[in-house]
């Protein structure tokens, strides 16, 4: 095929990601905008194999059945709550297969023509820099979301000077390797290990719960490194797809920052709350067991569910999903509030409920439940914690101050399961636990709430 | 020729600002399955991997390279693609009875 038609069907390989991102704009349309996308994904492919570039297939069809296997298997084999840990993996894979396109194309052209341009240095220096990050960054990610690796922040002195020094490391070998660009020279080798480190430097002083954060940011790396990749090797297709994701990852990642009302480099740079310190809670907290928590939801009229991360450890969705479907034949009318961080990626909470048969539409945003905070009977907070704590509204000194929460403490009456009085991410103390109308349900998310299901039957 | 570099990035700004407006749009229900369909086609990389892993030249280190990009390319492709479409299997909307 010449290159032509090859690039004409680039183009419409890149229309069909196009609409098909578009389609995942509503979850009416988004299960067909994958498939048309990956369609399109199938036609860049197929057709790149068809053009006169490609005269050797035996390596190619190695690495393609055995990249398709790994591929298909972990897709099907992981399990919902596993999915920021998969998605990590994803797109620290896709950021090594841009380095070692950057690679590759040095190596090839070094051979091929004998000399490197400046523009093709300075692109694969690009594409194995931000490859490089992303796929470091994305395996620390990985660590720490699998427990791996301590999952609080990793802090210590001259932290950010350290990182700075790298950058500049890199900068000044980039400078250099584009005025003689060689494969094999200690400058390449240079940019490659300082890339790397740099990756995990910069993951390891982000603790769990700001993950939703880097995931969304390393996506949009990844992205950037396939766009990267595609500047070296004067490729289009590569240009417009990876520039879509890298854009669609800071639209995420600057959504994540507004939920916790945090800026990017604070998120990036500062273990949280070292600086403040915050009003410590005075009161009583008042525990209630199974069987009164049941007689208060038997005469609720309305109950809404507001799960964390607590839910996706305790795995409790499914029994959630149970106990919302009793209380609905009851007669109550339930809704499950979801914090846009709540969880360890975007959306997270949204998935492991839509997992436990939960419809889409009785899930309600943050912004949409709080004025109607005042009417709901209960409010069932499993497992969240930072997210429905009012001192992120009332406290200025707190540490989260000026997050937007979910004002549970509106509701008549709030529950929390938890397993302890231990506080969350942020190590501030939850004014919530103390009000008059919450009753804390200890225990495990997923025993207390059975046993609640247990006292409807 | 040495335009190239500039109508490349002319179609990166471009493409970045229609990134911006198709996901703005994205309702926070489908963040999860948008990131990692959006993963899948950043998985686009595999067709410069492709190339270097067919080009057959004089290099065995730029095929062995591009080879190793293929896989995980590949990974990235076939995953990102079968576990979006796993997800949003998932999602359903309210039945008119109860299921």
């Amino acid at each position: 095929m010449s290159s032509l038609w090859v690039n004409l069907a680039y183009i419409v390989a890149a229309v069909m990601f196009i609409f098909g991102l578009r389609m995942l704009g509503s979850p009416a349309t988004a299960r067909s905008g994958n498939a048309l996308s990956s369609g399109g994904m199938f036609i860049a492919i197929v057709v790149t194999l068809l053009s006169k570039g490609i005269v050797e297939f035996h390596w190619i069809a190695i690495a393609v059945a055995a990249g398709a296997l790994v591929g298909a298997l972990a897709s099907r084999l992981v399990a919902m709550t596993s999915m920021p840990e998969m998605v990590a993996l994803f797109n620290g894979s896709g950021g090594i297969a841009s380095l070692l396109v950057g690679w590759a194309a040095l190596s090839g052209a070094h051979a091929g023509i004998g000399a490197v341009t400046a523009f093709t240095a300075v692109t694969v220096f690009l594409s194995v820099m931000i490859g490089g990050v992303t796929f470091s960054g994305s395996i620390i990610a990985w660590a720490k979301l699998a427990d791996v690796m301590p999952s609080g922040a990793v802090v210590f002195a001259a932290q950010r000077l350290i990182n700075g020094a790298i950058l500049g490391g890199l900068v000044v070998c980039g400078v250099f390797f584009a005025h003689a660009p060689a494969p094999d020279s200690y400058l390449f080798y240079g940019i490659l290990g300082l890339a790397l480190l740099l990756g995990i430097m910069a993951v390891i002083p982000i603790g769990g719960a700001d993950m939703p954060v880097v995931i969304s940011l390393l996506n949009s790396y990844s992205g950037l490194a396939a766009c990267a990749a595609g500047f070296a090797i004067n490729n289009n297709i590569l240009i417009v797809s990876g520039s879509l994701v890298g854009a669609a990852g800071i639209v995420l990642t600057n959504i994540m920052c507004k939920a916790m009302n945090r800026s990017l480099a604070n998120v990036l740079f500062s273990g949280f709350g070292a600086v403040k310190t915050a009003a410590k809670v005075e009161g009583e907290v008042k525990p209630i067991v199974a069987e009164d928590a049941y007689l208060i939801l038997e005469a609720a009229s309305s109950v809404a569910f507001v799960p964390g991360y607590g839910m996706a450890v305790a795995q409790a969705q499914h029994v959630v999903r149970e106990l919302g479907e009793l209380l609905e034949a009851n007669g109550c009318e339930v809704s499950y509030a979801i914090h846009p961080v709540a969880g360890r990626m975007p959306g997270h909470m949204n998935v492991l409920l839509a997992e436990a048969n939960v419809p889409y539409d009785q899930l309600v945003e943050a912004k949409d439940i709080n004025p109607r905070m005042p009417n709901v009977d209960v409010a069932v907070v499993i497992g969240a914690n930072d997210v429905v704590n009012p001192a992120a509204r009332d406290d200025e000194a707190s540490p989260i101050y000026g997050m937007p929460i979910i004002n549970v403490d509106h509701a008549r009456t709030a529950f929390v399961l938890k397993r302890s009085m231990a506080s969350g991410f942020a190590g501030v103390d939850n004014p919530l636990f103390f009000g008059t109308n919450t009753r804390m349900l200890f225990g495990d998310a997923k025993a207390s709430v059975s046993a609640l299901i247990a006292e409807f039957k | 020729m040495e335009l190239i570099p500039v109508y490349l990035a002319f179609i990166l700004i471009l493409a970045i600002f229609l990134g911006f407006e198709l996901i703005s749009k994205v309702p926070a229900t489908l963040h999860t399955p948008l990131m990692s369909g959006a993963n899948a086609i950043s998985g686009i990389t595999i067709v410069g991997a492709l190339l270097a892993a067919g080009a057959g030249g004089p290099s065995w280190l730029a095929t062995l390279l591009g080879a190793a990009a293929v896989f995980f390319a590949t990974v990235n492709v076939v995953g990102g693609y079968l576990v979006t479409d796993r997800m949003l299997g998932m999602f359903k909307k309210k039945p008119d009875e109860s299921d």
